[in-house]
């Protein structure tokens, strides 16, 4: 096998006459995390669907660890792990059963599959709550729950989709340290987000709008390739001076953080700070700098929503 | 070898989802009990006591005999007097009573010339000596309480005049094989049989697939290795036991309660039940592949239901039925099936003789399952 787990060029899915994704090229390294970051609906959970083979494509090749979608999505089942954006265990089964079911549906009885249960058990803190009922268990547990099962048959490749939108920071970070426990391991790892955060610490990643990719790359490169300078400017009347810099068209977008204003501007202007001091509003006691660009930074200027 | 691990793996998630879910549970135990008392008890084909009015124009003692001759056949029971026709007809159409015996002034008359008292007068053509004693003026809405009453017009009057019959020699001879005493329950509890297993089992599975659908496990469930017809298998296997819980629920208590008896082999009514249980779940499978939620699986169910109740055989004979009617009976396996167990509860018929019925079912479980695997694909499309 080469050493892309995913393949895809020109893939195309349409829902009647809406384009859910339109001409996505794709390719994820063996042994990585790659991310899919985009606001809702812009066509992760269609994109991951695509790879797993439960929907169709309209058009255009996919090849998922070597074998052809959707042709071969039969042989792949026993490859991957899906943890799906919505709960999709049984919520009137306890931890165990949960995980009994999906370890017998994959061939795991008997002795291994007692051993294989209790080691997940272990390794997402669920030994508390086995014999809980799905239902009744916290957003952060379901989740941990959801993982233990994707992961049960120890899948080459994982798609994870949406698995932190319920859950804290503390639990997110823990998370993603199983998470690359899991990649270390060499699992290869799908996961999409809307949090900037959980982006950045994917190895690459695709920004996702409208179902068109964006851009892609570790986040260092996008942050550094990134098409504007970042400004930010410290100011007391905040609100008038992003209303008055959003006029202009070399502004790409004004946000506030807190007392500084963070101002993006594009690469044509070729001195940011220059240009701002001659703008009228600007007056000498504002204290502008040159500061280094941040994902989120990226992903506004990569996608319409600028002019915010 | 993992296929029947997986389909252990989806029985056995069923049955542990079934054993919480203690609602179910109770219905499974209690439509067989209710309505095996409900239908055994107040189903009677046997019309008895339907209330009726008399409007007694002679006011003779013989007329008051005649009014105690019909009472003492149970099938009427005189509830109220009326003075003239028009107000007995008024009664009629207020439901007060079912139907109204007017007796004329010339009562006596009619009857000393009636045939039937014997009186050894020839019969005769004359108007004035063939009419008949009185009128009966019936509620015809209803067949079933109209052929009762029907059923009187030429009973005996002789006790009337304190002679003897004058017995006739029947046309035919009539001998009752099986349920010589004639009761309802005899043949509606085996029939019951099927009513209720065509409905719960057609509703378990109907809603099976929906309710994975619809709570979202099918997206997990259709990335994993779990082929349709393992999933399918393993969906119906739980309700077979379900099924031969209730048939013997409502045959053992329809023997106790009822007196229905079981004349045929054990091994014979395990065979025709396990077929008919098995062509029911498919058949609700298939439902559960076409329907997008519950509510729509549920209709569906009750579509197949309400011909499974009129058109099997259960409450009216099938040979009454017209031509285009008994097309669509045969294409139900309820009707199959009443056929089957009447005939191994009733008259110890061994299935094996029945070959129709019994190769019917086994297509239909077959056909059932291949579409229901077809019709279900492994992805959301
Ligand atoms: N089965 C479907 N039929 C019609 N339209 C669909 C279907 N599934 C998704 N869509 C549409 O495709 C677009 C992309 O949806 P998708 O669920 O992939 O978004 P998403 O990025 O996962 O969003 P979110 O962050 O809210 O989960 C949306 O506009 C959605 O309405
Ligand atoms: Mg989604």
């Amino acid at each position: 096998m080469s050493q892309f787990v995913i393949k895809a060029s020109n893939l195309n899915r349409n829902f009647g006459d809406l384009k859910a994704i339109q001409a996505l090229d794709l390719e994820v390294e063996k042994g990585r995390i790659y991310g899919f970051l985009g606001p809702n609906g812009c066509g992760k959970t269609t994109a991951i669907r695509l790879l797993t083979g439960l929907l169709k494509p309209s058009s255009g090749e996919v090849q998922v660890l070597g074998f052809k979608l959707p042709q071969d999505a039969e042989k792949l089942r026993l490859h991957i792990g899906y943890m799906t954006q919505k709960f999709s265990l049984y919520d009137n089964l306890t931890v165990i059963e949960n995980l009994q079911f999906v370890a017998r549906i994959y061939g795991l009885s008997g002795r291994l599959q007692r051993k294989r249960i209790d080691e997940l058990l272990d390794i997402y803190g669920l030994g508390q709550q086995k014999n809980q009922m799905a239902e009744s268990m916290s957003g952060g547990q379901k989740q941990r729950l959801a993982l233990a099962a994707a992961t049960l048959h120890k899948p080459e490749l994982l798609f994870l989709d949406e698995p932190t939108s319920a859950v804290d920071p503390e639990n997110r970070r823990e998370f993603w340290e199983q998470l690359f426990d899991l990649s270390d391991q060499g699992t290869s790892i799908l996961v999409s987000t809307h949090y900037m955060d959980e982006a950045e610490r994917c190895h690459k990643l695709a920004i996702l709008e409208e179902g068109i990719k964006r851009a892609d790359g570790s986040p260092e490169e996008l942050m550094q390739q990134m098409d504007a300078h970042v400004v930010e400017i410290a100011s007391s009347n905040l609100r008038q001076l992003k209303q008055e810099l959003l006029t202009l068209s070399d502004v790409i977008s004004a946000a506030q953080l807190g007392s500084r204003l963070r101002v993006l501007i594009k690469k044509s202007i070729s001195d940011p700070l220059a240009f701002l001091s001659q703008q009228r509003i600007i007056s000498s006691t504002n204290h502008l700098s040159q500061v280094r660009p941040s994902l989120e930074d990226v992903f506004v200027t990569c996608t319409g929503e600028s002019k915010l | 070898m993992k296929a029947p691990l997986r389909i252990y793996a989806i029985l056995s998630k069923e049955f542990t989802q079934l054993k919480r879910d203690r609602m179910t549970f109770g219905m499974i135990v209690m439509i067989p009990l209710i309505q095996l008392m409900l239908f055994g008890y107040a189903i009677n084909t046997n019309v008895r006591h339907i209330p009726v009015g008399v409007v007694d124009q002679s006011e003779t003692a013989l007329s008051r005999v005649l009014l105690q001759t019909i009472s003492a056949t149970q099938v009427i029971r005189f509830t109220e007097h009326y003075n003239n026709v028009q107000q007995a007809e008024k009664a009629i159409a207020r439901a007060e009573v079912r139907a109204v015996l007017v007796i004329p002034k010339d009562v006596s008359q009619r009857l000393v010339r009636h045939q039937t008292v014997g009186l050894g007068s020839p019969p005769s053509s004359d108007e004035e000596t063939s009419r008949p004693i009185a009128q009966w003026v019936v509620d015809g809405s209803d067949t079933m309480i109209a052929a009762a009453i029907k059923s009187l017009r030429s009973m005996p009057l002789s006790e009337l005049q304190n002679r003897p019959a004058n017995r006739q020699t029947p046309t035919f001879e009539v001998t009752l094989l099986y349920n010589p005493e004639q009761r309802s329950a005899v043949n509606i509890v085996p029939g019951l049989v099927a009513i209720i297993l065509t409905m719960t089992m057609i509703m378990f599975t109907s809603a099976a697939i929906v309710r994975e659908r619809e709570q979202g496990n099918l997206e997990m469930l259709i990335t994993t290795p779990v082929r349709s017809i393992e999933l399918m298998l393993g969906k119906i296997i739980p309700y077979l036991f379900i099924g031969a819980l209730q048939v013997t629920i409502i045959l053992g208590l329809g023997n106790v309660i009822f007196n229905v008896p079981i004349i045929g082999g054990l091994w014979q009514l395990i065979a025709a039940t396990l077929l008919f249980i098995f062509a029911s779940l498919t058949l609700g499978l298939v439902i559960s592949t076409i329907a997008t939620n519950q509510l729509q699986s549920m209709q569906m169910t009750i579509f197949v239901l309400l011909p499974s109740i009129l058109l099997s055989g259960f409450v009216f004979p099938y040979e009454g039925m017209p031509e285009v009617a008994q097309y669509i009976a045969e294409t139900l396996p309820a009707t199959h099936f009443v056929r089957l167990i009447r005939g191994v509860v009733l008259r110890d018929v061994e299935i094996i003789d029945m070959t129709f019925d019994v190769s019917w079912l086994a297509l239909f479980t077959l056909a059932g399952l291949v579409i229901a695997s077809l019709r279900f694909k492994k992805n959301l499309d």
